[in-house]
């Protein structure tokens, strides 16, 4: 059963809200979300898939080096984002589409570094401080946990004002979590105690090695060698991932140090467009977590509110347009210029380098003038 | 001007950083209440306080990888390595992020993290403690490395390497760390990118960095005894290296010796040669020669004497240099 029985949630796969002991804290911090906040978390999760699918494709048909598909997991991402604040920052892996969207990432961005025009994509000062993606698995926890330990060194946070208090959010992964630099983040985070969200989004594979040989102990059982509060949730959930996320931000930014979310959740695709799943994986297994979609559980809490038919169908026609205006985006990106190469490896004069691009531009024009 | 060891010029350097910049911020371990195991950072904490003079949990990818995020929230980390031999923890976060991270910001942020890594031998020291791991780093582009070979220089270079926007890794040549010498803090040493001609000679140029030139040094030294003129320069920089102060000495001298503690297969000083070879083959009269440690593990330090090349082995490849 890939749930266990300290999963909590707030909403079934039938769209009802579930309530019981222990859930009351959850309810509250949701209970300022509107209706119109329900509609935008399924808008988002929409646009996203159909966004990831029509990437998929672009990768198919040669456009992209590479694709790496989120979908399945958006209800733990829409939520996650939604409950972080303007000032909060985000250090992502690599699979947080649903994440960048929510903090206004062009996700065209991600199509340019998996095209292969950037090794980056984006300014996280112009992206409400979505970070870039990092291709290393869990390097991004111990940048996350450095800044957080900069923003206590700053006074940035535990002033009790939550609107101003800074946190830090970070993205890992099942697989992730047995490197080395997980855990030595664990270990810096407790101890400078940072104002900072561990958020692992178990999606129960790191391409084809499935989380049991990862770990034989639930994941979030181990924050607590380390000290830190964790809670595993239903990561198909949007509410309970915006509810989790949420009182763990603000706790951390209060200044109860770093605290600790198991999302659980699946890879319905391959880990990346290189490999296949059916290899590796159970129909069963599949079949499980396609029953429990993210998205239709969601839109099953909207029609259980009273949401009309018209609106779930105007935003599968806002997906569709979004998709067609990425592939026309897509098809119109230019190669980058040469010099790139050599652009922004150091910030001043590095003479080797230099000498090395003077070569390269004389060379190119000598086999200009050649033909 | 004063005399002082390195150990407390690159101290000294520190704190004029820490007291100019209240972004510089030093970390690693056992840095703040010890001073360091060379006391290099003593008496920063006291100055400064905890949250600029860090100890940092045992974990070297966790000094390295926290830095980074430090350096994107304004900051400006100096890491201590405790010993060379205990930086490949680190390397991951050096080598695919830190080297990196600016590129793949195409600019937008800057990383200006110092690391500062104790090296090489003749301290007679047990296994990892006695290492030259300089070419890993070379080797890597966006990292600057950088040696000083005197207390003048690391004062100076400390500075330099802090006040960068790149990363640097700092290699202290830590059997030079109490070796007093004149500290001028009014006359900042030539930028940290460039070679230095330390003694000025005619038939032969012998390079080499951090402890080495010292030892270059005492051999030209001998050889003045023996009718030989060495010029002598001290590489300060070994990425980038500064091969136009080499060239003009080889234009001088014809022939080339490159001195090293580190390994020769695959080395900064193998570097040389061959760029040397592309850019002075006409000048030279000799080929150029290497003076290294052996291909082979650092060995026990009862035979490290042996190991690294010490003034006999470089006269000796000074004579060889002369016989072409």
């Amino acid at each position: 059963m890939p749930y266990t029985d300290s999963t909590i949630r707030l909403l079934n796969q039938d769209g009802t809200l579930v309530q019981g002991d222990g859930l009351d804290q959850y309810h509250q911090a949701i209970a300022h979300l509107t209706e119109s906040d329900f509609r935008e978390f399924y808008r988002v999760m929409n646009v996203v898939r159909r966004f990831d699918i029509e990437a998929g494709n672009l990768q198919r048909q040669g456009h992209m080096a590479l694709w790496v598909p989120s979908i399945g997991q958006e209800a733990a991402q829409v939520g996650s984002a939604f409950a972080s604040r303007p000032q909060d920052h985000i250090f992502p892996a690599y699979r947080e589409h649903t994440v960048a969207y929510v903090r206004g990432l062009d996700l065209l961005d991600i199509i340019r570094m998996l095209r292969g025009v950037t090794n980056g994509g984006w300014d996280p000062q112009q992206t409400n401080n979505f970070h870039l993606y990092t291709l290393v698995l869990a390097t991004q926890t111990l940048h996350a946990t450095g800044y957080a330990m900069g923003i206590g060194y700053d006074g940035a946070c535990s002033t009790g004002n939550p609107d101003k208090d800074e946190a830090v959010m970070v993205y890992f992964g099942d697989g992730a979590s047995s490197e080395g630099d997980t855990n030595e983040a664990l270990v810096f985070a407790q101890s400078y105690q940072t104002p900072q969200v561990f958020f692992l989004q178990n999606n129960h594979w790191a391409i084809s090695v499935p989380v049991r040989v990862q770990s034989r102990t639930p994941l979030f059982e181990r924050a607590a060698g380390f000290g830190l509060p964790s809670v595993q949730i239903d990561g198909n959930d949007a509410l309970m991932s915006y509810a989790a996320t949420r009182l763990s931000l603000d706790a951390a930014r209060a200044g109860q140090g770093p605290q600790f979310i198991e999302a659980l959740t699946y890879r319905i695709g391959a880990h990346t467009t290189s490999d296949d799943p059916t290899k590796y994986r159970d129909e069963d297994e599949l079949a499980f977590w396609q029953a429990h979609d993210p998205i239709d559980r969601f839109r099953a809490f909207l029609e259980a509110q009273g949401v009309e038919g018209s609106f779930f169908d105007s935003v599968a026609e806002e997906a569709e347009d979004y998709a067609a205006d990425i592939r026309r985006r897509t098809l119109a990106i230019e190669d980058p210029p040469l010099e790139n190469i050599f652009r922004h490896v150091f910030t001043e004069d590095h003479s080797v380098m230099n000498d090395e691009w003077e070569w390269l531009k004389e060379y190119t024009q000598s086999l200009e003038e050649g033909q | 001007m004063h005399e002082l060891p390195m150990a407390k010029a690159i101290n000294e350097g520190l704190r004029t950083a820490m007291v100019e910049n209240n972004k510089v911020m030093v970390m690693g371990e056992d840095i703040a209440q010890l001073g360091g195991v060379f006391r290099v950072t003593e008496g920063l904490q006291e100055q400064f306080g905890p949250s600029r003079v860090v100890d940092t949990p045992l974990a070297e990818s966790g000094i390295v990888g926290t830095a980074i995020g430090l350096a994107m929230r304004g900051y400006r980390p100096v890491c201590e390595i405790q010993f060379d031999g205990f930086i490949y923890p680190a390397f991951d976060q050096i080598v695919t992020q830190l080297a990196k991270q600016t590129a793949r910001h195409e600019g937008t942020q800057t990383f200006p993290v110092v690391i500062r890594v104790p090296y090489g031998g003749h301290i007679g020291a047990v296994e990892h403690h006695q290492e030259s791991p300089e070419a890993y780093f070379a080797h890597t582009a966006g990292l600057r490395v950088i040696s000083p070979a005197t207390p003048h220089d690391a004062f100076w270079m400390i500075q330099q390497a802090i006040a960068s926007d790149d990363p640097v890794i700092f290699l202290e040549p830590k059997s030079r760390y109490w070796h007093k010498g004149p500290v001028d803090d009014a006359k900042p040493a030539p930028a940290m990118t460039e070679a230095a001609v330390v003694r000025e000679g005619t038939d032969v140029t012998l390079v080499g960095h951090g402890a080495m030139v010292s030892m270059l040094l005492q051999a030209a030294e001998v050889a003045q005894g023996e009718g030989v003129s060495v010029e002598v320069v001290d590489l300060r920089s070994l990425s980038p290296i500064d091969y136009r102060t080499i060239e003009d000495s080889v234009t001088k001298t014809q022939r080339l010796v490159v001195a090293q503690e580190a390994p020769s297969h695959a080395s900064v000083g193998s570097e040389i040669a061959a760029t040397m070879t592309e850019k002075a083959f006409y000048l030279m009269e000799a080929p150029v020669l290497r003076v290294s440690g052996f291909n082979t593990p650092f060995p026990p330090a009862r035979l490290e004497s042996q190991y690294l090349p010490d003034v006999d082995r470089i006269l000796d490849t000074v004579d060889r240099s002369m016989a072409f």
